[in-house]
């Protein structure tokens, strides 16, 4: 009875987090019909405090803060979820083609998983978007660069236990290729956990993208948290507003998909459940 | 003698390690736009023609380029990682200079991020499903959740602004000249909000680990052992339960020394701390590419180090795993 009303409560956290994520989509899906000027429209005198005109207030420059949060939040998932896509992808590739083979490719292989573990992936992210220029195309890819070794060993994991499993060596002796036992087969077997890890990747995306837009790293032709909490900063003395909600944003984000990733993760992986 | 041989082997072991990161750098100056000898010169536009013909020639550009990633490795591992004009100063002058304050702070965080988190998972898995568990979670969550240059900030207009309690940025008070135990509390008072904002997502990351090592290890055979023999419950958790379940967490706090010092880059720009961090923010803003990549190795080999006493103190911890 107790075990079942802690797992409710569980559930109702991740409840709560699909709730706060279902808000953010419909504020950033709702963003050109809200504020149909963009975010980078300056809508009134600056450093107006929040109030009935403003709701957030506006920034140094006069931009409606709100405006900002709502196009922020288009900014924020795009680059999460491609992003965590783009690792996934690269981290299931190199996982499965050393869990599957095996050997020295295996070896070599989850050396260089290491490598790019022990390397400090902020500061490898930070020089490869200064090094292709801000863009939201070098984020995504910076940010998956560093991302994909968690995704790999995770995959490499699943595939070397599922590999020498009998449906998979009945497989083989019915003639069927490395491809089609690969995709076919062994994938759709691992996809759970790669689903749970992933949804939690694509909080830890949203925070990494927000630190790198922060230091000036970000599209400057979109708007993001990051850098209005940046453009913020010199006016946080007398303009505390203009910091603290696309803070809030991220917080309220992250800690969204981290509920709904947790929920994830005991729904789909029940060994967990007791942790 | 033993462990000193194990540490050698190591330390030999981190030698491809940062061979790997210099070849990574070396790809990294050829993937930018234009000629290499530019990115090197720190793209500041301020190099003179002599140094760049300079570099033209000691990293071997006109040669095949096996030739020039040969003169590349070469070159780091000597220690030289080139001049940045914009500082006017050897790259490795600069970051040496500046290693100081950011081992500090990383260290700091690091201490409170593993005490308290610990000292928290202990408390949420020893009572679990009570207030205690409630409140560290919630904690914990709050805590993974929020980006650290922005509580950074906030801790700023609190207690800078707000209550004017604590220094809003720098290493020290200019001007003040302090000496001894005046210097040292200067720099705590300084050291405070930066470490604080650097470690909490951390803290949150250990309370988590523990916590659930901490409910595993109670499970566990022994532990039913040391209750039939008539051990106090006191006496199991910190004479056998503890020991056991810190190691996950040393094992967490290994893979993240490399995200610390990531970390430390965006605190050290918010609260204007004179670390590596500062430096690398302001080598962005000067686009000195070159100033960038040395910061960059650098920090791996502060990594490598910091992955090294971890594997001491789990030898340490774990006589098992020795060597």
């Amino acid at each position: 009875m107790k075990a079942a009303f802690t797992r409710f409560a569980r559930n109702r956290l991740a409840l709560l987090g699909a709730i706060i994520l279902l808000l953010v989509l419909a504020m950033a899906s709702a963003a050109p019909a809200l504020y149909p000027a963009g975010a980078f429209a300056l809508a009134g005198p600056p450093l107006q405090p929040p109030g009935d005109r403003f709701l957030l207030g506006t920034d140094t420059l006069g931009r409606d803060v709100a405006a900002g949060i709502v196009y922020g939040a288009r900014t924020s998932l795009m680059i999460g979820v491609s992003a965590t896509l783009a690792a996934v992808l690269l981290g299931v590739l190199f996982g499965a083609v050393a869990g599957y083979y095996r050997g020295r490719l295996d070896v070599a292989l989850m050396r260089v998983t290491e490598l790019f573990q022990t390397i400090p992936s902020f500061i490898l992210a930070i020089l490869l978007v200064a090094i292709l220029s801000p863009s939201v195309n070098s984020e995504i890819l910076a940010i998956a660069i560093v991302s994909w070794p968690g995704i790999a060993r995770l995959a490499r994991g699943e595939f070397a236990s599922l590999g020498g499993r009998e449906f998979v060596l009945a497989c083989a002796g019915l003639g069927a290729g490395d491809g089609r036992i690969v995709f076919r087969h062994l994938l759709p077997n691992c996809a759970s956990p790669l689903i749970a890890v992933g949804s939690l990747l694509v909080a830890s995306v949203i925070l990494f993208e927000s630190g790198l837009s922060f230091l000036g790293l970000g599209d400057p032709n979109l708007m993001s948290w990051g850098l209005m909490i940046s453009a913020g900063r010199e006016v946080l003395r007398s303009a505390w507003w203009i910091c603290t909600f696309p803070g809030l944003a991220i917080l309220a984000t992250v800690l969204a998909i981290n509920l709904v990733g947790d929920g994830l993760n005991e729904a789909l992986n029940p060994r967990l459940r007791d942790r | 003698m033993r462990r000193l041989t194990y540490v050698g082997g190591r330390l030999a072991l981190a030698v491809p390690v940062l061979f790997c990161i210099a070849v990574l750098n070396f790809f990294l100056i050829h993937l930018a736009p234009g000629d290499p000898a530019s990115v090197m010169a720190g793209e500041g536009g301020s190099a003179t023609p002599e140094y760049m013909a300079m570099l033209r020639h000691k990293f071997g550009l006109d040669q095949s380029l096996p030739m020039q990633l040969w003169h590349y490795v070469t070159n780091v591992a000597t220690f030289d990682l080139g001049y940045s004009f914009r500082n006017d100063e050897p790259v490795l002058n600069l970051i040496l200079d500046r290693l100081g304050p950011t081992l500090l702070l990383m260290v700091t965080a690091f201490v409170i991020s593993v005490s308290v988190g610990t000292l928290l998972g202990l408390l949420a898995g020893t009572g679990r499903n009570t207030w205690r568990d409630g409140a560290s979670s919630v904690l914990a969550l709050l805590a993974s959740a929020t980006p650290s240059f922005w509580l950074g900030l906030m801790l700023i207009v609190l207690f800078s602004i707000r209550l004017g309690w604590l220094p809003t940025s720098g290493f020290e008070t200019i001007g003040s000249f302090y000496e001894g135990r005046a210097y040292a509390l200067d720099v705590g008072r300084h050291l405070i909000m930066p470490a604080l904002s650097l470690a909490l997502f951390y803290l949150a990351l250990y309370t988590r680990v523990m916590r659930a090592s901490v409910i595993e290890q109670t499970n566990m055979d022994y532990v039913t052992t040391a209750r039939a023999k008539g051990q106090t419950e006191r006496g199991i958790l910190f004479g056998h339960i503890l020991r056991n379940a810190l190691l996950p967490v040393i094992t967490m706090a290994g893979v993240q020394a490399g995200n610390l010092i990531g970390g430390s880059v965006v605190v050290e720009s918010v609260f204007g701390w004179p670390g590596i961090g500062t430096l690398a923010f302001s080598a962005l803003q000067g686009r000195d590419l070159n100033l960038l990549l040395g910061i960059f190795l650098v920090s791996a080999c502060v990594v490598v180090v910091i992955n090294l006493v971890v594997d001491l103190a789990y030898i340490t911890l774990d006589p098992r795993m020795d060597v």
